[in-house]
């Protein structure tokens, strides 16, 4: 019997990421921590948003060996972190680092919490 | 360890975007990779449509002999999409 709150199965974590994602505004699934990366461009997704004053949530894809092919699996992208956004996927590192330098994630931000993302 | 030459890379893109201006080059080790890619296929493209079009083309490197591929996705100037 899998717990909801402990996935173990493939499909137990595409279930879970599905609610990760849908249940929060802004979602990372990153190589660490919340701001302890352990990856170079995982630190850099959340110094953006942190630079924002923008919230985020943090699954570590080391956690547990099937969040990465689950994940990758889910969104049809190879690599991490991956960065959701009112639930959507929008990209890694580099979609999110462009995004940010040209305004587009304030924007989409802005559009997903109202009256948040200051 | 396996390793691949930025060239292996450059030309795997150029293969799959023909026509497209690319250039390949590694930072942090042999393993880590960054791509400038200006390609008249992403004219009309989102930046994630354009960067699942340059991942397609060396899918199967990613995680082995490359460990990560930074990317800059570009219209050519004149291509406007």
């Amino acid at each position: 019997m899998i717990e909801p709150s402990t996935p173990s199965t493939l499909e137990a974590w595409t279930e879970q990421i599905k609610r990760d994602v849908s249940e929060h505004p802004v979602f990372i699934f990153a190589k660490g921590e919340k701001n302890a990366a352990m990856c170079g461009f995982s630190h850099r997704v959340m110094e953006v948003f942190n630079r924002m004053g923008v919230d985020f949530h943090v699954r570590n894809i080391f956690a547990d060996p099937n969040i990465r092919p689950a994940l990758c699996a889910y969104t049809d992208w190879p690599t991490t972190p991956q960065v959701f956004v009112g639930g959507k996927f929008i990209g890694g590192c580099d979609i999110v680092t462009e995004m940010y330098q040209n305004g587009e994630l304030k924007t989409l931000l802005e559009q997903t919490q109202p009256g948040g993302g200051a | 360890m396996q390793t691949t030459h930025p060239d292996t890379i450059r030309a795997r893109i150029e293969s799959a975007l023909p026509g497209a201006r690319v250039e390949v080059s590694t930072f942090q080790g042999a393993d880590h990779f960054q791509a400038l890619v200006e390609a008249p296929q992403f004219a009309g493209k989102s930046l994630l449509e354009q960067h699942r079009l340059v991942y397609a083309a060396v899918d199967d490197l990613i995680g082995g002999a490359v460990h990560a591929l930074a990317l800059k996705t570009r219209v050519p100037v004149g291509d406007a999409g």
